[in-house]
């Protein structure tokens, strides 16, 4: 209600609503475990595939195992942070009106929701990370699984470059998140988003496989489309496939979409706004 | 100076038209058509500083469209709004720093946490100084009573609980102006009583001017010093209770019990309904003076008691629709939930 909007009362606001979120999703810790589990048993699975699909190639392939193995451990922990799902809390206000309350606070409703994106974003994958990490990196080894265990980053600067990086694809998934919040309003269920965007962003980002195990020919595309922000640049950062040199430009094309992405939400959350029709109550 | 000042209001939803059947399925994939509603056909009124207007409609009158224009939530077609000399819809952010609003019908309260945290919570998003906000959230808890509720999470509270709850989450920021979308809806009896209570308080402590869109009629007696009756999106009546019922051809009603059960036949009186020995009469004072024509009922028949009273405000504004050609039913076809773009 300050008459001089102050830019840190701004700030708090926006990081008090990123907070409560927060809190609220850390709740769900029996659906957090049973995450994990699951999590664990799909990595298993998944570097037996690639266990077996390197123990017969004659080619020499673009990533090693041992670099394959990280990133799929990474990808298990990290699983959260992909745009799969949307915030149940905002899927209901849209359909039951409750949207009012949102629009009746004196914040701007892109940057309100896109606070309680990064909560939904974040809350879920640090319950389910710290387990994995422990399991992937120390207790694989200590029980003998060195080939199967999770590598640390070669280099500090991979490290620090990894963490920037995955900041940036934190931003980048909230930033496709809000698109599909967007996408709410114009259609009230979000069950055809929800079933379309988990396919869409596991193949296109590397979670499944990584890029450049796909051929030659679809690399320019995979190259350049925003998904790859999510999981190839900041996992093969990690792995050391994507080399300190090379980890500007592609940090710097991850804040290229995320600019993209946040513009183009922001310009569709003002049109459905503009013509957006709250009945009932 | 007025404080709301809204001019020619007019707001036209655009709502997509389904053939019904299979076949009608199919061409609305092809080709949609639109219907335009009119929720709103060009509202006018002014308001001062502190009132407690009352602003009442059958379902789909645009009452709640006119509240969500009000507090910026809306877009509306044409028009004009000013309050406190900001448009709501241009200036959303500034104008809501300055308004509460309780809906009655959902919460502003965050579902999974204490409500004790979403008051922290609502004191970040409005930026309330620290201390304005301990003293104002203090007074309105000792107000309400809800010291013991703090610390439960919203999902756990009674309606009766959550309405209080929400009422003082809408005034943590002190707002100059309060819009209240049926906040009685659902209450039990106490509650109800607790939350008018608390309206007209802070209406007259505080000078906070209060808009209250409601279906209870109590409400309306009990709290409004004026009342806005709105009506297939135009503006009915405007003015105080007593002037509401003046202009409606002032209706009486008289309630008598007669000892058995006689033959009842008077001119100037019509029966408006009857239970064993129990008449409901009403007749209009312009005809018959209310004295004369009790001296005329006791002359003539064994009267036990009877009772003067004002027609029920339901069927003073039922009336009113009468007037003004006002179709209920038409209206609440118009009614939808949910939201589209």
């Amino acid at each position: 209600m300050s008459k001089t909007t102050n830019i840190f009362e701004l700030l708090r606001a926006y990081f008090a609503v990123i907070s409560a979120r927060y809190r609220t999703l850390l709740q769900y810790r029996a659906a957090a475990f049973a995450g994990f589990v699951t999590q664990l048993f799909w990595g298993a699975i998944r570097i037996m595939i690639f266990a077996a699909f390197y123990a017969v190639t004659s080619d020499e392939q673009p990533m090693s195992f041992t670099m394959v193995v990280s990133y799929v451990w990474l990808g298990q922990a990290l699983l959260g942070i992909l745009p799969w799902n949307i915030d149940t809390e905002i899927a209901e206000m849209i359909r039951s009106g409750s949207v009012s309350y949102e629009l009746a606070r004196p914040l701007d409703l892109y940057n309100f929701w896109f606070c309680r994106t990064i909560a939904l974003r974040t809350a879920t994958t640090t319950l389910r990370c710290v387990p994995m990490f422990i399991v992937a990196v120390l207790l694989l080894p200590a029980l003998g699984l060195d080939g199967w265990a999770m590598q640390l980053p070669p280099t500090w600067t991979a490290l620090l470059l990894f963490l920037v990086s995955i900041f940036c694809a934190v931003m980048l998934a909230s930033a496709l998140t809000m698109l599909m919040h967007v996408a709410l309003i114009w259609t009230l269920s979000g069950e055809g988003l929800n079933r379309i965007m988990p396919s869409l962003v596991t193949v296109l980002s590397g979670n499944i496989v990584p890029l450049p195990l796909f051929p030659d020919w679809l690399q320019p595309f995979l190259n350049f489309q925003p998904f790859r922000g999510l999981v190839d640049v900041p996992f093969r950062i990690y792995v050391g496939d994507i080399s300190v040199a090379a980890a500007f430009p592609d940090i710097l094309q991850q804040v290229f979409w995320i600019v993209v992405i946040v513009l183009l939400g922001r310009w569709l959350l003002t049109r459905s706004m503009a013509t957006m029709v709250v009945q009932g109550g | 100076m007025p404080q709301i000042i809204v001019e020619d209001l007019v707001k036209t939803f655009q709502v997509a038209e389904r053939t019904p059947g299979l076949a009608g399925a199919f061409r609305g994939l092809v080709k949609r058509s639109y219907r335009s509603i009119q929720a709103l056909a060009g509202i006018n009124f002014v308001l001062q500083p502190g009132e407690l207007v009352g602003y009442i409609g059958p379902n789909g009158a645009g009452k709640s469209t006119t509240v969500k224009i009000l507090s910026g939530i809306l877009v509306p077609t044409s028009g004009r709004c000013e309050i406190n000399g900001l448009t709501p819809w241009l200036d959303r952010q500034r104008h809501v720093a300055d308004i509460g609003v309780v809906f009655g019908q959902r919460t502003q309260l965050w579902w999974d946490l204490p409500v004790i945290e979403s008051f922290d919570l609502l004191r970040d998003i409005y930026r309330i100084p620290a201390g304005r906000y301990e003293k104002s959230r203090d007074e309105l808890i000792d107000i309400l009573d809800l010291a013991v509720l703090l610390d439960m999470p919203v999902r756990q509270l009674s309606l009766g609980q959550r309405m209080r709850c929400d009422l003082v989450a809408s005034l943590l920021h002190r707002p100059s102006i309060l819009f209240l979308d049926e906040p009685t809806i659902g209450l039990d009896a106490v509650s109800k009583l607790a939350v008018r209570e608390f309206i007209k308080r802070i209406n007259r402590e505080e000078g906070i001017t209060v808009i209250l869109t409601t279906h209870d009629m109590d409400d309306i007696e009990a709290l409004c010093d004026r009342i806005v009756v709105i009506g297939n999106g135009v503006i009915v009546s405007d003015g105080t209770l007593a002037n509401l019922r003046h202009k409606l051809r002032g209706e009486r009603r008289l309630k008598i019990e007669f000892e058995g059960e006689p033959e009842f036949n008077e001119p100037d009186v019509r029966i408006v309904s009857r239970e064993g020995r129990v008449l409901h009469l009403a007749y209009y004072p312009q005809a018959v003076a209310a004295t004369e024509l009790i001296a005329r009922i006791t002359a003539r028949y064994r009267v036990k008691d009877f009772l003067m009273e004002h027609p029920p405000i339901e069927e003073l504004i039922a009336q009113l629709y009468r007037d003004n050609d006002i179709d209920q039913s038409a209206a609440r076809t118009r009614r939808q939930t949910g939201l589209q773009a």
